[in-house]
């Protein structure tokens, strides 16, 4: 288990002060200068050797997407951080924008400096208003500090940073959609290639980075990519904010080691599985879009990238939602499709009907009006819109059905023959 | 600022300060990325939505086609064509705010409000919208009521809300039981130490 002192998030809960002065008192902006000074190489390296993958779901090293960046294009290069959180289940970027707002606004800071941007875009959820006020007030009070703008915390660096709201829409946070939402449009996920790398924000180079992958990188270059790659596993390194959500006694947000055991996890932090673990049913253990995982994994397995892709589900957000027996597994899973069903942005046609399709289809098995065929053509239909549409929205809405009839096609098939022998 | 606005919307004095300083985050190449804070102004002005004058007015501020302007105005679900309530009450019901019974919440709403899914109420006080994910799953259940967050709900405490808002008192928003915010009920179980954080490694 992590101790305290490892804990980049000290202010998670908003028990202190998160303006300026509270931050720093935390360490924020201590020496960004000096780390600035050692220049873009050593940043993106020292961000590398940490291991630190994308924590906004894909796990993505973050090191390595600033390199694909340009040295120098003669275009402007932007940072577009994406706090779009909407991946059901997920609310960490929240937490770090109403308590740790400064971490953030440094992170961003000195990945823009890393990338070669002088200008960074937060693309916040429309919802998070209340966030977006905090935010706002620190980047304010950064640029009052001279922590931002001409010759930022004065590393001889121009950054600007911008807080944008959105109004409303998951697909935002898909990078592409993000960007053509930024622009002034509908949020359209773009093709790739070309990658925003090349061709991103205005056609200019540009990196879109989650917020959590941001916040924590001016503590890593502090305390050092040795410190942080030590803990978690080898391939999953540092820490990680995890959300437990559902049927828990307690449900919180966390900050643990990666690798922690699951159970672990959810025992000594979210006060257990409400009415004991042999009462749980299924966890869902890495936001809406992995598939689920069934008690007798639920033992054993670790909250790592490696560990959870082994067993068919994934990290994604560290979004751990819990179902009890009482759950009616049918109308949960249904319940989701029904979100990307209206999450759906209607570009792709696999995408734009047959998230409503997988919708009816379970909402009648779970009626109890279903035949046997109609879960082999849902499951047909899941296969027909994973890889078929331009951005990871239609796989994120067959990966959870898939998961439910991989893991509970006894429990479909009786709700079909049930009305059979009735 | 173009000066062919249609008539019938314009932004009032107050707001034309924040468009400003909307406009002067974007490139003035691509003030078209205005589009979302300005309607969203607009909408705020207006009440709660937003009529054709105002998606037109944007448009010619930003020198876009009217349409693109209505295609981002009818994209986006906080972004209303018609009049919502002067309480707008969004119900999260997303499968994490689901499990912990988002279905009584709603209920109480509609029995409470007497209107349905998508419906204001005949004084237009309330509206009532069953939304997506609120990204505030671990206080599930919880509303959205204009712009701030009620969690940890229960159909009493529900009813408190509505209630409260119906004798224009506005309640303190966040959890609905005694929490720290996003800490289990019982207390932060970490983060105890307020000591600095030990950080020169450089």
């Amino acid at each position: 288990m992590l101790s305290d002192k490892d804990r980049i998030f000290q202010n998670l809960y908003g028990t202190q002060d998160w303006h300026l002065k509270g931050a720093q008192a935390r360490g924020d902006w201590a020496d960004t200068k000096e780390i600035l000074a050692k220049g873009r190489d050593w940043v993106i390296q020292e961000t590398l050797d940490s291991g630190l993958r994308g924590r906004g779901g894909a796990g993505f090293p973050t090191g390595r997407k600033w390199s694909f960046m340009p040295k120098e294009s003669g275009k402007p290069h932007y940072l577009v951080i994406n706090a779009d959180e909407s991946e059901p289940g997920t609310c960490k970027d929240r937490d770090i924008m109403r308590h740790e707002p400064h971490k953030l606004v440094e992170g961003s800071l000195i990945a823009g400096f890393a990338i070669g941007a002088n200008a960074g875009y937060i693309y916040i959820r429309g919802e998070y208003y209340r966030e977006a006020e905090c935010l706002q007030v620190a980047i304010d009070e950064a640029y009052k500090a001279g922590f931002l703008g001409k010759n930022a915390a004065g590393s001889g660096y121009d950054f600007d940073l911008y807080l944008h709201r959105g109004a409303g829409a998951y697909i935002c946070g898909e990078e592409s959609a993000m960007l053509s939402s930024l622009e002034g449009g509908k949020g359209f996920p773009r093709m790739k290639p070309p990658f925003p790398a090349m061709c991103g924000l205005y056609g200019c180079p540009t990196t879109v980075n989650n917020v959590e992958s941001l916040a924590v990188v001016p503590t890593i270059l502090r305390r050092g990519a040795k410190w942080f790659a030590g803990l978690g596993t080898e391939k999953s390194t540092g820490t990680k904010i995890f959300c437990i959500s559902g049927h828990v006694n307690e449900p919180c947000n966390v900050e643990e080691e990666l690798g922690i055991p699951l159970k672990t996890l959810i025992e000594k932090h979210a006060g257990g599985v409400r009415g004991g673990w042999d009462n749980l049913l299924a966890i869902i253990p890495g936001g809406s879009s992995v598939p689920l995982i069934l008690p007798e994994t639920c033992d054993t397995v670790t909250m790592d990238y490696e560990s959870l892709q082994a067993v068919k589900s994934g990290l994604g957000t560290a979004a751990v939602i819990v179902m009890d027996k009482s759950t009616d597994i049918v109308k949960a899973i249904a319940r989701l499709s029904k979100f990307y069903m209206h999450e759906s942005c209607g570009q792709c046609t696999p995408c734009r009907e047959g998230t409503g399709w997988l919708w009816r289809l379970l909402e009648k098995i779970g009626r109890g009006e279903g035949t046997v065929t109609d879960i082999d053509k849902l499951e047909l239909l899941t296969y027909q819109i994973e890889g078929h549409t331009i951005c990871a929205l239609g796989d994120a809405a067959a990966w959870p059905v898939q998961g439910l009839i991989r893991h509970f096609r006894d429990e479909l098939v009786a709700r079909v023959t049930t009305r059979k022998a009735a | 600022m173009t000066s062919d606005v249609k008539a019938g919307f314009e932004f009032n004095k107050e707001n034309l300060p924040k468009v400003k300083k909307h406009l002067a985050k974007y490139p003035s190449d691509r003030q078209a990325s205005a589009v979302i804070p300005l309607l969203d102004l607009a909408q705020r002005q207006l009440g709660g939505w937003l009529n054709q004058a105002a998606v037109e007015y944007v448009a010619g501020l930003l020198d876009m086609q009217p349409m693109r302007v209505l295609e981002v105005a009818s994209f986006y679900t906080m972004l209303n064509l018609e009049p919502v309530g002067k309480h707008h009450v969004q119900v999260c019901t997303t499968t994490p705010c689901w499990l912990r019974g988002s279905d009584g919440i709603m209920e109480t709403c509609r029995k409470t409000l007497k209107i349905e899914n998508g419906e204001v109420t005949k004084d237009g006080q309330f509206s009532l919208l069953e939304v997506e994910c609120l990204g505030a799953c671990v206080n599930a259940p919880m509303v959205q009521i204009n712009d701030d967050y009620y969690e940890d709900l229960t159909p009493e405490s529900m009813k408190k809300l509505l209630a409260d808002l119906a004798k224009d008192i506005t309640p303190k928003a966040g959890p609905q039981v005694e929490r720290q915010t996003s800490a289990p009920f019982s207390g932060p179980k970490t983060c105890l130490s307020k000591s600095k954080e030990k950080t020169r490694a450089l």
